[in-house]
């Protein structure tokens, strides 16, 4: 036991392994924030169709040769979080199907891309990795540091302002809309942000494990908690824990970061599931 | 002047017209039911008068002060709400929202207002109970306290008592009945309920092939009502 506190103390004192906590624990915390009112508006699968289409955003940056390909994909991303949010209210293509479409879509033409023009020799060794999380989280540069920290730091300002403007809307557009909550406006911000921690969690998790930091910390809370303020805030404490515990484990152990951090959730889940249980027998 | 008017309305959505032709208007203080069969556009005039559709053709006009986000809305339950963590206190609250602009946090007025609601809904022993717990008519006095909360003039009720059992219905009618009475609160309602219909409401709206449109005494004598009473949807 105290070897491995002994090996956690050195790593620890890396800067690579500090910035991946930083950056994991922000990512993770944001993620969290938006996946309740995800989770409750049942656009659960949008982390998943707009993860594929940064995807592809980021094949085509690749094959273009674009050296910095944040912006495109955040573009890109962020115009799809739009549409697919859009279409929700729409009549002919229906929400989820849509978000299966253009996630199935996108994943389809960025691999595709990639075989047709990628110049790297280990085109499956790419792949898998941009699809479940590289070892990217521990190389990342200062610069890249502050990007995370900065936009994640708008992230919860953005959630922290408009928090009751957000629990309006998502639990009854159309009494906010009714009672002049402008609904179109609030939709299109949540897209936007939504893009933006895909976008960084990319990094993170890799694009198919997105979901599950959305996801998996909105779920275990609504188990125990029953008001949307103390559901929102377990969220958060959850996936933080669960990235912190992660990452540890994934740098002591020499595991992939992302499927740790999302293995860990799965742990979480079921011990809140548990609780959730006992709670709702006793009462 | 009257509190809403509409003239020569036609309702419908994607341009597909289901209603036209429709003139009514509500003064301050009544209680108009609207009836008619499914599908004949009750829930669509509904959301044409809170400005969530807008209509074909036509106009509706709001008189004595009363503003567009100033209707206080009972709206249908919606799947989302049947596994929705909040709690009777927070969406109370939330039916301040149209007093608040940009503002992002409450304040003490718009919680005393909630609160006063809550009491008046004599919902207060479920304040920091979870929505989804509660029984139909509980959650249905937990939307009326939050539709309180976004007016002072006009409730507009979307088939109030659907899914309640006979008891808490007649409860639900009495709530309805006295806010309008003692509060002077108009009310608007959608009606499956001919009969509560016809003994609460003092105007009568009937959407169909003819359109019906008086008081509820006019209403009993037209001929309309003696043919929707003895057909297969009057009860």
């Amino acid at each position: 036991m105290t070897e491995i506190f002994d090996k956690l103390s050195l790593y620890l004192q890396f800067s690579f392994v500090q910035y991946a906590l930083i950056v994991g624990v922000l990512i993770a915390l944001c993620s969290s924030l938006l996946g309740v009112t995800l989770v409750l508006k049942r656009f659960s699968f949008i982390g998943d169709g707009l993860s594929h289409v940064a995807f592809g955003a980021m094949a085509i940056a690749a094959v273009v040769g674009l050296t910095n390909d944040m912006p495109l994909i955040l573009a890109v991303t962020t115009l799809s979080a739009i549409l697919l949010l859009r279409t929700g209210q729409n009549t002919k293509i229906k929400g989820d199907a849509a978000v299966a479409m253009i996630s199935v879509g996108a994943l389809a033409i960025g691999y595709l891309l990639m075989n047709l023009f990628s110049k790297s020799s280990n085109i499956s060794g790419d792949v898998c990795s941009t699809l479940f999380g590289s070892v990217s989280i521990l190389t990342l540069t200062l610069t890249e540091v502050w990007l995370s920290t900065v936009l994640s730091g708008i992230v919860i300002v953005i959630f922290v302002l408009f928090y009751n403007k957000i629990f309006s809307v998502t639990f009854d557009e159309n009494f906010a809309k009714a009672t002049g909550v402008r609904t179109g406006l609030y939709n299109l911000l949540i897209a936007v942000v939504i893009a933006v921690i895909i976008v960084l969690a990319m990094n993170l998790v890799g694009s198919l494990l997105i979901s599950a930091l959305v996801i998996f910390p909105a779920l275990s809370a609504m188990r125990v908690f029953k008001s949307f303020r103390s559901v929102t805030i377990c969220s958060g404490v959850f996936s933080v824990v669960g990235a912190f515990l992660g990452i540890l484990i994934a740098i002591v152990a020499g595991t992939p970061v992302g499927s740790t951090i999302v293995a860990t959730d799965i742990v979480g889940f079921v011990i809140f599931l548990v609780i959730g249980a006992f709670a709702k027998r006793k009462a | 002047m009257a509190l809403l008017t509409c003239r020569d309305l036609s309702l419908g959505y994607d341009g597909h017209e289901i209603v036209h032709g429709l003139n009514f208007n509500v003064e301050s203080g009544d209680y108009l039911c609207v009836v008619g069969e499914n599908g004949s556009g009750k829930s669509t005039l509904m959301k044409t008068i809170l400005g969530l559709l807008s209509p074909l053709s036509g106009e509706i006009e709001l008189g004595d002060g009363l503003k567009r986000n100033e209707i206080g809305y009972l709206p249908q339950q919606t799947e989302v709400q049947k596994d929705f963590p909040a709690s009777v206190w927070e969406i109370v609250l939330s039916g301040c929202q149209n007093r608040m602009g940009a503002r992002p946090f409450y304040r003490k007025e718009e919680k005393d207002l909630a609160l006063s609601n809550i009491e008046k809904m004599g919902i207060e022993p479920f304040i920091k109970r979870c929505y989804r717990e509660l029984s139909g008519g509980q959650q249905q006095r937990v939307l009326l306290a939050r539709a309180l909360c976004a007016t002072q003039k006009m409730l507009v009720l979307d088939e109030p008592v659907s899914g309640l059992d006979p008891v808490v219905t007649a409860e639900m009618y009495d709530l309805i009945a006295r806010l309008n009475r003692e509060d002077g609160i108009t009310v608007v309602m959608i009606s499956h309920d001919i009969a509560a219909s016809l003994r609460y409401a003092d105007h009568i709206l009937h959407i169909a092939e003819h359109l019906f449109f008086g008081t509820t005494e006019e209403y009993l004598a037209s001929d309309t009502a003696s043919a929707f009473l003895k057909g297969g949807d009057g009860k």
